[in-house]
Formats: structure tokens, sequence, C-alpha cells
């Protein structure tokens, strides 16, 4: 059986519909970033720059005034912002997975959507890196973090895991933002090479490095990718292992758990993939997208979404079984009374509901192919893994060591801006991505048509002896 | 046809191909006519191209085993020497710099493993295929353009040894070739 046939026996289909010639797929991609914008694009941008708008604003008087504009205070030194840290990391982290590990796997409906999960990816990361940043009071000294030579004359103290986190999550920026590069400069090529104006060729041509589709440059090229695929599915793994060490490091009850790498990673995948599908449902309806991401690929992302959530799911259950089984009364306070009857309850009700509840539906093959529901569900999911963190880090540091600093934790208004202001800067920057450069991965579609195959019948190719023997047999075998 | 003016001038031949099988099978053709200065343009790589024109494997992968063992080693160096020989720092009463602090310094020794081997895969990508290079005889084909879209190309160059615009050209429309162009250097 041909590799581009697809294997009924297992319910696989077609991921692009069959008929689909080389030239359709770069013209249905390509023709996005030379049409004007359609009304959709600009409202969608107006409103994400709005909120740009606030974010600097709340920026400005966060540095104006200090971080006691934000309702952290004493024991809850960290709230929002590291909420928001770890939840940006963790929605980065599934462009990771969809462009390296289903690469790794083989699995070929990933090239419908990887460059976009990508460059998801590079602004969820560039969100998440701001929060570390504006949190820490003293913005003009955070080059402390890094090994510089300073005016104190002492090093950083590669012991502390906060540390661990900046070379963790800036090799995931960089390398995030290296893979995705790779990728598109075959597509700035074709980009370069369809320009009707000079503009256009000389700035995609710029970044297309002077490529010309070269078997010899094809071969370094795969090998390049293969071997980011290879370094970024480690690395990806990795990074949230180390963010959640910053809390599992830690003697707080409720941070201090072993479980924390995995359950940290599952999260994140969760809730990347969930978002990956809310900006992916709101560009195949602005853009008319139909014909390359096709509901089969909705499915198989809500498949992914049900996975992972039960993999959430049993995270949740196994903090309960060992905070029991450890038999320490601080540990059972905490997990069974403090967190789903204490002061943030309704927080960690919002956790339950969202992450573990909501995406049972998609059991359902109904629910699964339901894009107004699957859109509802996405939305859900995001909140729901933004309460987790948020459940985490809050409920935790709330209840501190001493009963007497007991209080609660209320967010201000420049919490909320600062936080609404980064969904805007990320769907900024994918909305520019989306209108000026190719979002799907153009050479790597075509390589997955039919008609990309050497030995396709329809590409003219001369059958050769093999082939033709084993016609031949078959059809002695047929008669 | 493009009428061949001087091919004594001409930097390359340009051959196009409708279907991948075709540029597959003339690039086996090709190699088999002992060519060595030319390559095949594709919109994608093709499956078994490179056995098709007798390439051997990339050798990327020296490069990146290279920037593996510098980063990690780099990076165990910079900790030891910096929290453990130039500003000792004892932390949890624990003798500073290895061998003790080493479990400490798994995170950053494998991070920067990564980050050296990714700039090794991307800008030694770039440096074995001779990259950047903006102008090359190749653009100054008009027809060019759509092998980055859905027609595929062989290019031989004219400095081949084998190379002879005449029974070059025969042996490209042997191959089904659609379309046989002679390119010359850009006059600038």
């Amino acid at each position: 059986m041909a590799y581009w046939e697809p294997i009924t026996a297992i319910d696989e289909g077609h991921f692009i519909q069959p008929g689909t010639t080389l030239g359709d797929i770069t013209d249905d991609i390509a023709s996005v970033t030379e049409n004007p914008a359609p009304r959709g694009w600009w409202i969608c941008f107006s409103i994400a720059l709005s909120l740009v708008g606030v974010f600097v604003v709340c920026v400005c008087y966060l540095f104006w005034r200090g971080v006691g504009v934000w309702g952290n205070s004493s024991p809850v030194y960290w709230a929002w912002d590291i909420t928001n840290f770890v939840w940006w990391v963790g929605i980065g982290h599934a462009g990771t997975l969809i462009s390296a590990i289903l690469f790794i796997f083989r699995q070929r409906w990933r090239t419908a959507i990887n460059r976009f999960a990508e460059a998801m990816t590079i602004f969820a990361v560039i969100c998440a890196l701001i929060f570390p940043g504006i949190h820490v009071g003293r913005p003009w000294l955070l080059f402390y973090v890094f090994p510089l030579p300073n005016q104190m004359s002492i090093w950083p103290n590669f012991k502390s895991p906060l540390l661990w986190d900046v070379f963790a999550v800036g090799t995931y920026f960089t390398v995030s933002l290296l893979f995705w590069y790779t990728g598109l400069i075959p597509d700035f090529a074709t980009l370069r090479d369809r320009s009707r104006t000079l503009w256009r060729r000389r700035i995609y041509g710029f970044f297309a490095l002077g490529w010309r589709g070269s078997n010899r440059h094809w071969r370094n090229y795969e090998r390049a990718y293969l071997i980011l695929a290879a370094i970024s599915t480690p690395l990806v793994l990795s990074v949230h292992s180390v963010v959640s060490m910053d809390f599992a490091t830690s003697v707080i009850p409720g941070w201090h758990t072993t479980i924390f790498p995995p359950y940290f990673v599952a999260g994140a995948v969760f809730s990347g993939f969930a978002m990956v599908e809310t900006v992916f449902l709101i560009a195949r309806s602005v853009f008319k997208l139909q014909r390359v991401v096709l509901m089969r690929h909705l499915d198989m992302m809500n498949k992914f979404l049900l996975l992972t959530s039960l993999l959430v799911g049993y995270a949740y259950a196994m903090e309960f079984f060992i905070a029991w089984y450890s038999g320490n009364e601080y540990e059972i306070a905490h997990f069974f009374r403090n967190r789903p009857t204490g002061p943030y309850y309704w927080a960690w009700m919002w956790m339950m509901g969202c992450n573990v509840l909501v995406p049972q539906v998609y059991w359902f093959k109904k629910a699964r192919t339901n894009i107004p529901l699957m859109f509802v569900v996405s939305i859900f999911i995001n909140i729901g893994m933004w309460f987790e963190r948020f459940v985490i880090i809050v409920s935790s540091l709330n209840r501190d060591f001493l009963p007497s600093s007991w209080g609660y934790f209320r967010p201000t208004i420049i919490d909320v801006g600062t936080f609404l202001g980064t969904i805007g800067i990320f769907f900024t920057g994918f909305l520019l991505f989306m209108r000026w450069l190719p979002m799907v991965a153009m050479a790597e579609v075509k390589g997955t048509l039919p008609e990309a195959d050497a030995h396709w019948p329809g590409s003219g190719h001369r059958p050769t002896d093999a082939a033709t023997d084993h016609d031949k047999l078959s059809r002695e075998h047929g008669e | 046809m493009i009428p061949v003016h001087e091919p004594e001038s001409c930097a390359l031949l340009l051959a196009e191909f409708a279907t991948a099988g075709d540029v597959l099978h003339a690039a086996e053709g090709v190699r088999d006519a002992g060519y060595v200065h030319w390559d095949t343009h594709t919109p994608f790589p093709i499956h078994g191209m490179d056995r098709a024109m007798g390439l051997k494997d990339s050798r990327l992968g020296w490069i990146v085993i290279v920037c593996a063992l510098m980063g990690m080693s780099g990076a165990f160096i910079m900790m030891h020497w910096m929290n453990g020989v130039d500003y000792p720092t004892i932390v949890g009463d624990k003798p500073p710099g290895a061998p003790y602090a080493i479990p400490s310094m798994v995170p950053i020794m494998f991070e920067l493993t990564i980050l050296l081997s990714a700039f090794g895969a991307v800008f030694g990508m770039l440096f074995l295929n001779g990259l950047p290079r903006h102008h090359h005889p190749i653009f100054e084909s008009d027809r060019f353009q759509v092998a980055s879209d859905d027609r595929f190309f062989i290019s031989i160059e004219a400095r081949d040894p084998t190379f002879n615009p005449e029974e070059t050209r025969v042996l490209m429309e042997r191959m089904n070739a659609v379309r046989v162009e002679f390119v010359r250097e850009s006059a600038t």
C-alpha cells in the first residue's frame, strides 16, 4: 500500500481534499498575505491593539509607583504575575509539541497546523517573559540574573531554581524562534517569487536568504529540521519541569510535591492545545481556510484535549492521594480542607469544572465535530488552566505558617489590566503573523500531497521494473 | 525553445519538469551521465532524490554534536568556576563547586546543550548550504519563480567538465523536460 493512501481500516481519511494541486496550496496560503485584510481581521486587530494600550498604561504606572500597585502582599508575594507567567509558558508548549513531537512521530496531519502552533509558542513565551521581568520590582537590575561581571563582583547562585528557569525559558524562546524561522525559509522563497512589487520581493527575499529549493540544500535542511525537532522534544519537557521546580523545591504545603514536573508538563500541553484551538477557529473563520484546515484536524485536536484532560485529572487525584497517604496532617489539611473548602474554594471549583468535567464531552464524536461547542470548550479550558495556576500559587501561599499573617489576596485593577494587556500583545503579534507570513507551512503541506510522491501513478513516471512485475503478478492472481 | 546565442557565456542550463516523478527520473539520468556540478530545484524535498542524485548523507550531525558538547562542558565550567572557584557560594552548608554541586548543575547544563545544538543545527545548515546568498545566476531565469510553487527544475552548471550545450540539452529533452533554457550571468 502506498503511504499517501489513508488506512481505512483504522478510520483514516484524507487530510487534504483529493484533487488539491501543489499550485492550489500556494495560492490558498500565499494569497492571504497578498490580498487586503478581511474586515474580521481589522476588527480583531483593533481590539487587540487597544489591549496593548491598556498594557502600556498599566506597566508605566507599575514602573512609576512600584509593585505595590498590585494586590500582592505578605505572604502572597507571588500572585497574578506568576500565575500569568506559568499560564503563558504552558500555552507555548502545545506549539512545540505539535511542531517537534508530532514531527518525530511522523504525524503528517500536523503540517496544516504546525506553523500556527509555532507562532503561538513565540508570542506566548514573549508574554510569559514579561511577567517575571516586571515582577522583580527594579527591572533595570534584571541583568543580575545573567552571569555577567557586575559592580558587586559576585555571580548568580546557580543552585537557585529561579536561575534554572531563566536558562530554561530563555533557551526555549531562542530555540522556538530558530525552529520557526527555519521552517519559514522555503515559504519566504515562495512569497518572494510571487511578489509583484519591489519592496515585497526585497523584504521576503531578504528573509528567504536566497533559498532556491536546491536538493543539495534540502538534504541539510531536512537534517537540521530533524535535529531541531529531536532536541526540542526533551527541551519542551524540561521547560515546564524547571518551571515547576520553582515551586517543588520550596517547603510550602501544596508546592512541595514530587509530582509537579510531569503534572505541569501535562497541564501545559492541555492548555496549549486549547489555545491553539481557540486561535485556530478564529483564523479559520476569518481567513476561510476550510480547504486546508479540515474537521478531521479539529477532531484530532479534541481527542488530544480529552487525553490531556484525563492526565491532568489524574494528577489532581494523585495530589489528594499522596496527601492522604503521607499521613502528614498539614498536607492533609491543605489538600482536603484549604483547597476545596478554604477561602479560594471558588477558584478550585473553576479549575476542576473546566479542566476535568467540561472536556468529558469529547467522548462523543458529535461534540468533537461541533465548531461553536469546541470554541466554548477551548475557552473554558483556558480559564480552567489559569485557575489551576492560581490555586497552586495563591491558595498555597495565603495560608502561611503563621496564622497571624493569614489574609485574603485581592487583585487590583492594575493586575487585571496587565493580564488583559498581555492577551492583547499575544493577539496583536498573532494577527500580524497571520496577515504577513504564510500561516500554513506550504512546503510541508505540499510534501504530503499524493503528487509529491515520485511514484504516484498520476506523475507520469515510468513504472520501474519491480512495479511492473508486481502489477503483472497481481493481475495474474486476480484473473 | 530559447535560442542558444552564445553557449560559451552561459552560466547554467535550466530544465523544467512537470512532475516529481519526471524530475526524479531525470536526476537519475544526469547522475548516470557523470555530471558533477548540477542540482535539482523543487518546491519541497522529494523522497528518494538524494539517492537519485547520488548524494551522501548530510554532515550536519557532526557540527551539532560538537556544539552540544561545547554547550554542556561550557555550562559546567561556567558554574563550577563562578560558584566554586572565583566566588565560592555555600548554599545548604554544602561545599561549593563540583563534585558536590553537580546535581544542581544538571538543568543548566542540559539547557545550554540544547541551546548550542540549536545554533549548530541552524547556522551549520546555512553554512553547509552556502546561504545566505541572495544573488545567483539561476535567479536570472524568469521561469525559475515557479520552482517554489509547483514546478521542478534541474540546473547543470556550464563549468561542469561533462557539460556540452547541445548534448546536455538533448539529454534533458530525452528525460521529458517540458522546457530547457540557458541562463546567463547577469550583466551587473
